[in-house]
C-alpha cells in the first residue's frame, strides 16, 4: 500500500510529467488559454492515460514479454494507443453522450500526445506489474492536470500585464513554465 | 543536383526545424542538459528520418491514401526501433542519458511531418537529401541550445572546462555555474529567450519584406495545428472515422 502511494504522489508532482520531464508540452501551452478548457483536457488525459497503462501493461505482461518480443514494444503501443483513442471515442458517444460532451473535443488531441506513449514505456522500465502501471499512469495524468490548470489560471490574469513587445504569446507562456517548473522543484526532497 | 542542394540548405538554414519552424519541442527541452547529448540527440533524429524519409519515397505509390499515416507509423516505429537497439550497442552512455526520449522519436512531429509533407510525394533523392537536411538543422539547433545551457550551467562546452570555476575556499576568482540552467526550469527559460529573440528576427525580416516560413509546432500558438497538419493525431483520426461515418 505504501509503495503504491509513493508511486502515486512520485508521478503527480514529483516527476511532474510536464514540468520536469518535458512530455505532453503541445497541449500544455496551446490548451492552457482558459482554465475550464485546461480541465476538461485534464479529464480527458486522465481518462486515456490510465486505460491506456492498463491495457498497454496487459499487452506487455501477456503477449510480449512471454513470447519475447519485447523488442517490439514501441512499435506495439503506439498503435495500441492510437486505436484506443478511436475506440474510446466512439464508446463514450454511444453509450456516455454526457461525458463525450465534456471530453470529445479533446480526444483526438490526445494521440499526438507523447505523455501516453512515455507513461506506456516508463511503466515496462520500471519493471512495474499491471496496478502499479495503472496507478502510476492515473498519477501523471493528475499531475499533468494540476500542472496545465495552474497555467490556466495564470494564464488568465497575464493577459491583463503589459509584456514586452519579443516575449509576447508563447516566450512568456514558457518563462511562467519555468517559474512553475522551479516551484515544483521543491517537491523533489520529498520522496 | 541543384535540387538537392537546396534541400540541404532549406532544412539546415530557411527552414531549420528548431529555429524557425519550432518543431519537435519535447526533446529539444528534455535532452539538452548538455551539449553532447543534444548532438546524439540530433543525429539519431537524422538518421531515423533519413531512412523514414528513404522508405516512405520508395513505397509511396504502394500505401493507399486512407492508411498512410498508420502505415508511417510503423515504419518510423520500426526504424527507431533499430536506432535504438545501435545506440544501446556501441554507445551505451548515450542510451543511457538519451533514456526514454530515444523511443519517443516515435511521436516526433519533424519525422511525420516530413513524411507527410515531402517523401510521400516526391522521389527517392531529394527525399533523401530533404531528411539529411531537416536532420542536420535539428541537430544544429539541439547543439546549440546544449552549448548554452551547458556553458551557462556547468561553464562547459562538450565536458570541457572553457570558464574556470571560482573556489571559495582559495579564495580563487571565476565562474559561479548557474546549476537551474542544466535543470528543468532552465530549459524553459533558455526556450523562451530564443522565442522571443526569433519574434524580433521574424518582425525584422517582415518589416523588409522577406517573411520567414511561419512556426508550425506547438509553439505557434495553437495545439490543433500539431495535431492536424504535419502530425498523426488528426489525420489518422479522420481516416479511423471517415467509414463510420459512412455507415451512418
Amino acid at each position: 500500500m505504501k509503495e503504491l502511494l509513493l508511486i502515486l504522489v512520485a508521478s503527480a508532482i514529483v516527476n511532474n510529467v510536464v514540468l520536469s520531464q518535458f512530455l505532453g508540452l503541445c497541449p500544455f501551452l496551446g490548451v492552457s488559454k482558459r482554465v475550464e478548457t485546461a480541465a476538461g483536457m485534464g479529464g480527458a488525459v486522465i481518462f486515456v492515460i490510465t486505460i491506456s497503462s492498463f491495457v498497454t501493461s496487459l499487452i506487455y505482461k501477456f503477449i510480449l514479454f512471454p513470447l519475447g518480443l519485447d523488442y517490439l514494444q514501441t512499435i506495439v503501443f503506439i498503435l495500441v494507443i492510437a486505436a484506443l483513442v478511436q475506440f474510446v471515442e466512439m464508446f463514450l458517444r454511444k453509450s456516455v453522450p454526457s461525458l463525450y460532451n465534456a471530453l470529445g473535443v479533446y480526444l483526438p488531441l490526445i494521440t499526438t500526445n507523447c505523455a501516453v506513449l512515455g507513461v506506456a514505456l516508463k511503466n515496462v522500465t520500471n519493471g512495474y506489474n499491471i496496478l502499479e502501471s495503472v496507478i502510476c499512469g492515473f498519477g501523471t495524468a493528475i499531475g499533468f492536470t494540476i500542472s496545465i490548470v495552474i497555467m490556466a489560471g495564470i494564464r488568465e490574469k497575464i493577459e491583463y500585464n503589459d509584456i514586452p513587445g519579443p516575449f509576447k504569446g508563447s516566450a512568456i507562456v514558457l518563462v511562467t513554465a519555468g517559474l512553475m517548473a522551479i516551484a515544483f522543484f521543491g517537491f523533489s526532497g520529498i520522496i | 543536383m541543384n535540387k538537392n542542394v537546396e534541400r540541404l540548405q532549406n532544412g539546415i538554414i530557411k527552414e531549420n526545424p528548431t529555429f524557425v519552424l519550432m518543431l519537435g519541442m519535447c526533446p529539444t527541452l528534455a535532452v539538452t542538459t548538455s551539449a553532447m547529448n543534444g548532438l546524439g540527440m540530433g543525429l539519431s533524429t537524422t538518421v531515423v528520418l533519413v531512412v523514414s524519409n528513404l522508405v516512405i519515397s520508395l513505397l509511396r505509390n504502394i500505401i493507399p491514401d486512407r492508411v498512410r499515416v498508420p502505415a508511417f507509423i510503423v515504419i518510423v516505429a520500426s526504424i527507431v526501433t533499430m536506432v535504438q537497439f545501435l545506440l544501446q550497442g556501441y554507445v551505451p552512455s548515450l542510451y543511457s542519458s538519451l533514456g526514454i526520449y530515444i523511443p519517443l522519436i516515435v511521436v516526433n512531429c519533424i519525422i511525420l511531418g516530413r513524411a507527410e509533407s515531402y517523401a510521400s510525394k516526391n522521389p527517392v533523392v531529394p527525399s533523401v537529401f530533404d531528411g539529411i537536411g531537416m536532420g542536420l538543422g535539428f541537430t544544429l539547433g539541439l547543439t546549440l541550445i546544449g552549448i548554452v545551457r551547458e556553458i551557462l550551467g556547468a561553464g562547459q562546452i562538450f565536458g570541457a572546462q572553457v570558464l574556470p570555476l571560482a573556489d571559495a575556499s582559495t579564495g580563487k576568482i571565476g565562474y559561479t555555474p548557474i546549476t537551474i540552467f542544466v535543470l528543468a526550469p532552465g530549459a524553459f527559460f533558455v526556450l523562451a529567450v530564443l522565442v522571443a529573440i526569433m519574434n524580433v528576427v521574424r518582425a525584422k525580416a517582415e518589416a523588409k519584406g522577406k517573411p520567414l516560413p511561419a512556426a508550425q509546432g506547438c509553439l505557434a500558438g495553437d495545439c490543433s495545428s500539431c495535431g492536424m497538419s504535419s502530425c498523426t493525431g488528426k489525420s489518422s483520426t479522420v481516416e479511423v472515422k471517415a467509414p463510420e461515418e459512412d455507415k451512418e
